[in-house]
């Protein structure tokens, strides 16, 4: 592993070691695409906050940007956590966790 | 404005001219690209296709950018009998060189409400450029990834036999 991965995958976990980040990433896993404006409406953040926020998960390449015009949208990029994935999951493990993932949510909605 | 769709970025440790072959060269593209070639002049307003093998053209579009090696830009209608009454959508490559590595962004937009193309390339792209990082990076493409999520979708079948 070089430096720089190394590096890359620090920030990466130093992104998703605070809440607040971990609830953005959430509000753009359930809507991609939204602006500043539209994430500070839904979160009790200000929007100093949110914009800070924004800038280190955008460091980490968590959250991908695109502008059009004047509006600027956030993206939930999961470029590193698939590689985080690939590096301690292997390939025949994926089906049996996946199975075990359905196995657990299916027991659980049965006995909500 | 519409905003797009599609948003993915990915850093390569290679050089901004070896990604813009990759993305454009018909014999490389198909060494990562799951043997289909991007075939194309590419001057702004020819044609562009992606082809499996000689005569098996699955997606065909027009050059709308060509600016080496910073933004490449093409519509993108694949040819497959329930997708190909969409209208197409856009597709763009941007390349900007940062810390030693090459940021690749890339942006598909303009789908149709309830698109099928789009929900096809939500999962085809981050499989594609995988393997392009993988290729430049170590000489060595990625095996298809949807034979693999084949094989989930049996084991998640098999689960829900099991309750």
């Amino acid at each position: 592993m070089t430096k720089g991965e190394r590096d890359d995958l620090d920030s990466v976990f130093r992104a998703l070691a605070d809440a607040s980040r971990r609830e953005l990433l959430d509000r753009l896993h359930e809507r991609n695409g939204q602006t500043l404006n539209e994430l500070c409406a839904r979160l009790a953040m200000t929007r100093q906050a949110v914009s800070k926020h924004l800038g280190i998960l955008e460091e980490a390449n968590l959250v991908a940007t695109a502008k059009r015009g004047r509006e600027k949208f956030h993206y939930l990029n999961p470029v590193p956590i698939h590689a985080i994935a690939e590096r301690w999951i292997g390939k025949y493990e994926r089906g049996r966790l996946q199975a075990l993932a359905d196995l657990k949510r299916g027991l659980e909605e049965r006995d909500a | 404005m519409r905003k797009p769709e599609f948003v993915y970025v990915t850093y390569i440790a290679t050089t901004p001219e070896k990604l813009w072959r990759a993305l454009t060269d018909e014999r490389i593209s198909e060494q990562f690209w799951f043997g289909y070639r991007v075939v194309s002049d590419w001057t702004v307003g020819s044609s562009f296709r992606l082809m499996q093998g000689d005569r098996i053209v699955t997606d065909e579009g027009v050059v709308l950018e060509c600016d080496p090696p910073r933004r490449l830009s093409y519509t993108w209608k694949p040819t497959y009998e329930d997708m190909r009454h969409e209208a197409p959508s856009r597709v763009i490559f941007d390349i900007e060189p940062r810390n030693g590595q090459v940021k690749l962004t890339v942006t598909h937009e303009q789908f149709e409400e309830g698109s099928k193309v789009f929900e096809s390339i939500r999962t085809g792209w981050p499989a594609v450029l995988s393997s392009l990082k993988s290729f430049l990076e170590t000489g060595r493409a990625l095996p298809p990834s949807w034979t693999e999520e084949h094989s989930t979708i049996i084991a998640a079948a098999a689960a829900k036999a099991c309750l």
